[in-house]
């Protein structure tokens, strides 16, 4: 496993965001973590890349301990966000946003793995020199996966990160997604609302309601034959040929 | 049989400082009394545009040509009085986010009310009036909800009453712009419920903007698919799966997912959605259309049978 996270709970103030949850990713596996807002499953992400505390439970990651440094976590978990916009630097170019990371994880060749990245993420030598805001916004989102493949993560954490895109470009990330976990044996927990797109990217998901787990396995089977009220609930509403919305 | 509402090749151009840039290119549409029509389309491709052009809500300094009409009269001729009544009581708009929309500061029974008292409907009779549309769409301890502020609510609960005000004023068309992208996708088949119930009981046409397909497909008689400020396929709802002929109709069905099945590749399309500004000089999609042929680059197909497509058309 490279992630293994037990009875994880987390408090802010009165309130119990997460409440006693526990998940695994195996090397190269690819967990979602599905919920609607407040579920908690933003929470438990960042927890895991360690921008949030816990307030009990315990995160193992690879062969990270306690007295690990930064750099040694940065090598093991990395971090996509929703927005694009919002978390690559806009006066930075994408070559020189890359080299970056390739340079402080010290690196040898970056020009070479520079343009491996962009070609792993579908982008060219033109858009190596473009600023943020010469690219699309799904343009975007594959610099902003580039860089979180730097400095070889065992564990990529993807939290609504294809939630804001046009459905065409959607659909071109997602298949970017599988081919660079196939291309790289990265694992992924893949944080999302939309029970649709986590088949095209996930082995195993776990549904979250309320802070509390409330069903967990295969993606497939899951999403065919759910066992949970809730589960049932989230599946009957997603727009499908043929659906009828219907009031509760 | 006239229509409602028609669109009659509007074009809508924004001067630049290289000269007159188009928003919309042509769109043409027609929506009868008591028919749900579902614009549908990504990013950028002018479906809120078209929406608030019914309004006259366009950008400042735009120049449209060609006609948005309302029950025949052109809505570019209209007098501010006109405008301020079509606004008020034929056609109401229901935004995306309801907390950009609502007054923060008024409670949800002055928002209810407003349009009533206006028209000079005693408080009483307008509270009454209001609590019972509320009733309608199953919202509950009315006294409470009437006397809240809209912080107080979720958004799902907002986006009622939002719809609730929207019925209030008894319009002959309501114009929802995304009106479920920011709810939890179990909210959001309450809110379309509801919004589908009420209107076919009260008869009144709606305009469904929507970058999800098979959302507006559920709630729809017809679907208008946009790309790049034009219209390039309009067909009923219930035959969208079967019947789409526009390469980029298609390409939109296999782009979703649940498309294919687990693990497997879904299909795309090469590039990136355009904006009318963008558009190829002939039909809007051949730089990004899979079956491209030299005509399509030069010559505008005409929406014709429903599809504009040189390749459909012959």
């Amino acid at each position: 496993m490279i992630l293994e996270v037990t009875d994880l709970r987390k408090v802010f103030g009165s309130h119990v965001a997460v409440d006693g949850v526990s998940f695994g990713v195996g090397s190269g596996g690819s967990l979602a973590i599905v919920g609607e807002s407040g579920s908690g499953k933003t929470t438990c992400a960042r927890i895991v890349a360690g921008l949030e505390r816990a307030t009990a439970g315990t995160i193992r990651l690879g062969d990270l301990t306690d007295k690990s440094d930064r750099k040694s976590r940065a090598r093991m978990v990395q971090m996509v966000f929703q927005d694009p916009y919002q978390s690559l630097d806009r006066r930075q170019t994408v070559a020189s946003c890359l080299d970056e990371v390739l340079k402080f994880h010290g690196r040898d060749e970056r020009p070479r793995r520079t343009k491996e990245l962009l070609d792993l993420v579908g982008l060219d030598q033109r858009h190596a020199k473009a600023l943020p805001k010469q690219l699309s916004g799904g343009q975007r989102q594959r610099v902003a996966i580039a860089r979180a493949l730097a400095p070889e993560p065992r564990l990529l954490i993807l939290d609504e990160a294809v939630a804001a895109l046009d459905v065409s470009i959607q659909a071109q990330v997602l298949n970017l997604l599988a081919d660079a976990r196939k291309a790289t044996g990265v694992g992924y927990l893949f944080i999302t609302h939309d029970l649709s797109v986590v088949r095209h990217v996930c082995d195993d998901v776990i549904v979250m309601h309320r802070g509390k787990i409330v069903e967990a396995g295969p993606v497939e089977k899951v999403l065919t034959s759910p066992e949970a009220d809730y589960t049932r609930k989230l599946v009957g509403s997603i727009p499908r040929p043929g659906w009828v919305p219907t009031r509760a | 049989m006239s229509a409602l509402l028609e669109f009659d090749r509007l074009r809508v151009e924004i001067p630049t400082p290289v000269g007159p840039r188009p928003l919309l290119r042509s769109v043409s549409l027609s929506v009868a009394a008591g028919e749900a029509v579902g614009l549908v389309g990504e990013s950028g491709s002018g479906k809120s545009m078209t929406a608030r052009s019914v309004l006259g809500m366009l950008p400042g300094g735009s120049v449209a040509t060609g006609a948005v009409r309302f029950r025949g009269v052109d809505i570019g001729g209209l007098d501010p009085a006109g405008l301020r009544r079509l606004r008020s009581r034929d056609v109401a708009m229901v935004f995306q986010d309801p907390r950009a929309s609502v007054n923060p500061v008024r409670t949800v029974g002055d928002f209810l009310t407003e349009v009533l008292r206006e028209r000079g409907m005693s408080r009483a009779a307008a509270r009454e009036k209001a609590g019972g549309i509320l009733a309608d769409i199953g919202v509950d301890r009315l006294a409470h909800r009437l006397k809240q502020r809209p912080y107080e609510l979720s958004g799902g609960m907002l986006q009622r009453v939002v719809i609730a005000a929207a019925l209030a004023g008894e319009p002959a068309l309501i114009l929802a712009d995304e009106p479920t992208t920011a709810l939890d996708v179990t909210t959001q088949e309450e809110v379309v419920a509801i919004l589908d119930e009420q209107r076919r009981q009260r008869g009144t046409a709606l305009l469904f903007i929507s970058h999800d397909l098979e959302l507006a497909t559920a709630v729809c008689d017809r679907i208008a698919v946009m790309y790049a400020g034009e219209i390039v396929e309009i067909l009923p709802a219930a035959r969208l799966h079967e019947d789409a002929r526009h390469p980029y109709t298609k390409a939109l069905l296999k782009a979703r997912p649940g498309s294919v099945p687990p693990g497997e590749r879904l299909q795309t399309v090469p590039g990136v959605p355009q904006s009318a500004i963008d558009a190829p000089a002939g039909c809007v999609f051949a730089d990004r259309c899979p079956v491209v042929e030299p005509l399509c680059r030069d010559t505008i197909p005409v929406l014709t049978a429903g599809v504009a497509c040189h390749l459909e058309v012959s």
